[in-house]
This record gives C-alpha cells, sequence and structure tokens, in this order.
C-alpha cells in the first residue's frame, strides 16, 4: 500500500468495468476523488505490524465454531420441495415460463 | 411528540400490546387498525413505511383474535404489530432495500426472521424505509426519499436502519426488525431514542435476508424496552437449516434474565471511545449511566480496546469488498429492473445496473471491486482481514477481565438532514464506535440514556462477549432502571 498518488480516472474506468458499471462523464471524476479520500484513511492500517497475524474471514473460526471444527452440525441432506417455479419465474423482466430470457449473447 | 390519532400507540409495549389482545380489551385486527391510521396520520412526515402488508397483516390478526377468544395457548408475540426492514422478505409484500434496482420485486418466500416472529403471533404490518442496500449511516441513501427523525423532523435518524427506528419511536409499530452491518441498528436507536440490539454474529438466522457483507450483516430487533427486545430475541434467535451460518449455541431465556441483578458485575470502560470527538453532553450522559451502574453493585474498570481507530478503515474494506461480490447479482436477469437500453446482454446488465444502483452503492462497489483487484488484494483485503483479527483480539482481552463493555454509540446526537452527505468519509466516521463489534462479532445493543439540552435522544452502547446476550440484557436494564428512578426524581 505505498501508492499515495492515488487512483487514476483510467483506473477507475477498469475498475467500474470489472464491476459492470457505466459510469457518466460526471460520476467519473467525482468517485475517483471519493475513493482516493477513502483509501487515503485506509492507507492508515499500514501503521500496523501485521506480519504473523492470521486473517480473519469468519467469526466463528476464530471462536473455534466452525461447522467442521465445532460439532455445529450442517442439515442432513436430504431432497425437500424448494419454491414455486411460476412463483419465482412471475418476478423476472423477461421469461417463457421455463427460462430467464435475456438479450443476444454475442453480436454478430 | 408526533401529534395525530392514537398518540398513546408511542409508549406501548410488547407485554402491554398482548395483555390487552389477550384479555379482550382490544382486537389485535383493531390494534392493527390503530396503528394503520397511525400511520396514515403521521408517517407523510416521517417516511418510515415503504409499503404496507395489510391483508396479510388482517389475516394474522383474525387468526389471533379467534384463538384468544377459543381461549388456545397464544405466542408471546400474540397480536402485536410489528415493522420489517426492507432489506428481509415478507411474501406478499415488495422488498426493494431502498433501491430501484428492485423495484417491484415482490419475493415468493419469508425470511426465517420474519417467519419466526409470524409464528409467534405477530402481525407485521409492512416494510420499512432504510438506506439503499443498508449502506449509510443517515437513512438519506434510499431511493425512496430519507425518513425524518421523529423527535426532530429536521434532522436523520441514522442509518442504515432508519424507518425501523422511527417507526418505533414515532408509534408507527411496537417493535420492528432491523439489520446492522457496521452500526446500522445502534446508530439509528441512539438517534431515536429507542433500544436497538445487534445480537451475536450467528445468533439469528439470515435466510430471506438480502446480503450486504455476509461476514458482518445481522438482524436484530428494535423495541420501545430492554424486556421487550429480550422477548424479540428469544424468539428469534436459534439455528436454522436455511443458513448455516446460524448457530446452533443454546438460547437462554432473555426476558428471565434481563430481570436478574448485577451486583457484583464488572463494567469496563475502554478509554479509546472516550477521546476527541466526543460530544460532552453524551459523555456527561455516559458517565451518569455509568454512576448509575455502580449504584447498582457494579465495579466500574477501565480497559483498552487499543486497536480501535483502526476499526473504520477496517471494515470499510471487508465491507465493500464483500458487498462488490454480493451485489453482482443484481444484473436485471432473474428479479427486479431491467434496462430498456441494452442490445446485448452485456450492455443490459450495465445498463441496468447503472440505472438501478445509486451513488452511494456504487461507490462501494468500486471500492470493493478495487481492494479486491490484481494487484491490491495483499495490501488492502488481506492487511484489513488481519487487522480484524487484531480488533477481535482486542474484546476477548478485555472480556478476560469484565463481564460487559460500557461506552457512546455515537460521536454526536443526529445531526441535520444534508449535513454530511458531500463528504463520504466524515459520513464513514459517523461509525466510530460502532464497527469495531461489527467485526469481531460479539453482540451489543443501544439503550436510552437521557437527551441533550435542545431534547435530542443520547444512547449508551452495553457490550458483551459473543452469545453471551443475557449479560447484555441485564446490564441494559439496569441503565434503563436508573434512567427511570432519575426522571421519577426530577418529577
Amino acid at each position: 500500500m505505498t501508492e499515495t498518488a492515488g487512483v487514476s480516472l483510467d483506473e477507475v474506468r477498469h475498475v467500474a468495468d470489472l464491476a459492470n458499471l457505466e459510469l457518466t462523464a460526471e460520476e467519473l471524476p467525482r468517485m475517483a476523488r471519493d475513493l482516493n479520500a477513502i483509501l487515503g484513511h485506509i492507507a492508515e492500517l499500514n501503521e500496523l505490524d501485521t506480519a504473523g497475524i492470521p486473517p480473519m474471514a469468519q467469526v466463528a473460526e476464530v471462536l473455534g465454531l466452525a461447522p467442521a471444527t465445532s460439532g455445529e452440525t450442517l442439515r442432513a441432506d436430504v431432497v425437500r420441495p424448494s419454491i414455486d417455479r411460476a412463483a419465482v419465474m412471475a418476478e423476472a423482466p423477461e421469461t417463457d415460463g421455463r427460462f430467464f430470457k435475456v438479450p443476444k449473447v454475442i453480436e454478430r | 411528540m408526533i401529534d395525530g390519532v392514537h398518540p398513546e400507540l408511542e409508549t406501548l409495549s410488547i407485554s402491554k400490546a398482548r395483555e390487552a389482545v389477550l384479555s379482550g380489551a382490544v382486537t389485535a385486527v383493531s390494534l392493527a387498525g390503530q396503528h394503520y391510521d397511525r400511520i396514515a396520520a403521521v408517517d407523510p412526515e416521517i417516511n418510515s413505511y415503504l409499503a404496507l402488508a395489510r391483508d396479510r397483516a388482517v389475516v394474522q390478526a383474525a387468526k389471533v383474535d379467534a384463538a384468544a377468544k377459543a381461549g388456545s395457548p397464544q405466542g408471546p408475540l400474540a397480536g402485536v404489530p410489528i415493522g420489517i426492514k426492507d432489506v428481509l422478505a415478507l411474501r406478499g409484500a415488495p422488498a426493494t432495500a431502498g433501491s430501484l434496482i428492485l423495484k417491484g420485486y415482490h419475493p415468493p418466500y419469508d425470511a426465517t426472521a420474519v417467519a419466526k416472529l409470524e409464528a409467534a403471533g405477530a402481525v407485521l404490518l409492512g416494510k420499512l424505509n432504510c438506506d439503499e442496500f443498508a449502506m449509510g449511516s443517515s437513512n438519506e441513501n434510499s431511493a425512496y426519499g430519507p425518513v425524518h427523525n421523529p423527535r426532530a423532523l429536521d434532522r436523520v435518524p441514522g442509518g442504515s436502519s432508519g424507518g425501523s427506528a422511527a417507526a418505533v419511536a414515532a408509534g408507527l409499530c411496537v417493535a420492528s426488525l432491523g439489520t446492522d452491518t457496521g452500526g446500522s441498528i445502534r446508530q439509528p436507536a441512539a438517534f431515536c431514542g429507542v433500544v436497538g440490539v445487534l445480537p451475536t454474529y450467528g445468533r439469528v438466522s439470515r435466510y430471506g435476508l438480502i446480503a450486504f457483507a455476509s461476514s458482518l450483516d445481522r438482524i436484530g430487533p428494535f423495541t420501545r424496552s430492554v424486556a421487550d427486545a429480550a422477548t424479540m430475541l428469544e424468539v428469534l434467535a436459534g439455528p436454522d437449516p436455511l443458513d448455516a451460518t446460524a448457530s446452533a449455541q443454546p438460547v437462554a431465556s432473555y426476558g428471565v434474565e434481563a430481570a436478574k441483578s448485577i451486583s457484583g458485575m464488572k463494567i469496563g470502560v475502554p478509554e479509546e471511545y472516550f477521546g476527541e470527538g466526543l460530544d460532552p453532553e453524551i459523555r456527561a450522559a455516559i458517565e451518569k449511566a455509568l454512576d448509575d451502574l455502580r449504584a447498582a453493585g457494579c465495579s466500574i474498570h477501565k480497559v483498552s480496546l487499543p486497536h480501535t481507530k483502526y476499526a473504520v478503515p477496517t471494515y470499510y474494506v471487508i465491507a465493500t469488498a464483500e458487498a462488490s461480490s454480493n451485489l453482482s447479482r443484481f444484473d436485471g436477469v432473474r428479479f427486479g429492473l431491467r434496462s430498456e437500453e441494452g442490445s446485448t446482454l452485456a450492455k443490459m446488465y450495465r445498463e441496468s445496473r447503472d440505472e438501478g444502483f445509486g451513488p452511494e452503492v456504487k461507490r462501494r462497489i468500486l471500492l470493493g471491486t478495487y481492494v479486491l483487484s490484481a494487484g491490491y488484494y495483499d495490501a488492502y483485503y488481506r492487511k484489513a482481514q488481519q487487522v480484524r483479527t487484531l480488533l477481535t483480539r482486542d474484546f476477548l482481552a478485555a472480556f478476560e477481565q469484565v463481564d460487559a463493555i460500557v461506552c457512546p454509540v455515537t460521536p454526536t446526537p443526529a445531526f441535520k438532514l444534508g449535513e454530511k452527505t458531500d463528504d463520504p468519509v466524515q459520513m464513514y466516521l459517523e461509525d466510530i464506535y460502532s464497527v469495531a463489534a461489527s467485526l469481531a462479532g460479539i453482540c451489543g445493543m443501544s439503550v436510552p440514556c437521557g437527551t441533550t439540552k435542545t431534547g435530542l435522544p443520547i444512547g449508551v452502547q452495553v457490550l458483551a462477549k459473543h452469545f453471551d446476550e443475557s449479560t447484555m440484557f441485564r446490564v441494559g436494564t439496569a441503565v434503563e432502571n436508573g434512567q427511570k428512578s432519575s426522571t421519577a426524581q426530577s418529577q
């Protein structure tokens, strides 16, 4: 985390691409400004020496309560009814009742 | 206090409401109706409800009334009108998460927390406003307009569960459900002068919750008293076959536990929570609460949580990283909004997300994507996960010395609408006293402890060990009793 120069407009554009986000010409510089302000604050984490400190992804791991280690059990692996298909498909923007329909995937 | 019809609903407790329904003093149908009348009269000024679930509420209320008449056994929430934050699935009502991208979405199932409330007899009135995808500290990020604080209409109710806190404060439901990822229950509870509980991570099933940051998200109640909160958590807590992160740790009778004496208990006061930036009136109110605890037989001890200043930056790396992943599912294919603009699949994804997400959500998705992107993962995400370990160890070490920790919820009382919207870092620092407990996974609550000279509510935060909600509720009750006796003295 040595970069203090900050995130460039091109980097914001690249990240927006990765996130499938469209940014307008007005949004782009504003997002760059905000990201730099927030990352500047986040850079304070560099004050801490974290060599040898294990990363924490889940609370249960730290407490030794992860299902695999603590005896907390996962549910029985049995077939049970799921939500009615018609009810699910009714929420889709476009469907033939069996599948979700989307615009063409590859332009020819 | 808010005018309008049925002002007595502002102080109605869960036990009184249930008693009234079961004794036949009022029917559940009529109690729900009174709440809907008050919502119609008062909520245009507050904007706490995004949708009403009137049909379902009336069916449930009639069921409770029939059972009461027949004298059959009733659940602990029989006939009690309750509101649900709009990030939870309630079949028959829309679930927008405060976002345009879910406009029109009606989940075809119930969240487990919602189903448990109804099974306990609760009458679910409708869905409550919140910051978009629960991202915010002021409720100003809702696509459906901000919520106004019922205690001072020009001020924010806090966020992200602003509607849930405001509705309880304004007498628009007896209790509500909110969610807390970095302070989103405790902070609005403090701002609106109600009780708000952050249960231990894993205590309450999250099936049916629209996810923001999965290693942090929790569901908890807003109520008007600690006893009511204990009743709610007893209903909500426990394992769920539909959520592998819902813990099988034993659930206590919190109502019984909450009433137990705290004599002999050790209370920790972390010096890092009383530094520069803490409003002097809040400091004085917390010190008064500590005096009350001392009078109730506790000993007060200084503790240190040395990594506290790193909690906000750690949180904004981890929460945004998880959000960027969770929110990738909103793509215009299966539910919610699809843009008319996209001629190909890739364009449709982008246009739908552009039209559907508000600025704060885009900001957090971008930040989260950035900290996870190639070349930055170790520097930001892994680093933040390591600091999360240090923050958690701080609490585990403190709880070797004390039974509970008492500290402020927020550095300031409720701020004005529009006051902090231009500066995301300032807004994020609003979470300075709440995010560490979120990252560590411990339980905590906000209990009202007086008001400022101008009448704005102040909350005190009570934190306890993982899965030790019993101790948290006991200390909360003692704080509340101290408030009651000082109110009685001043009258």
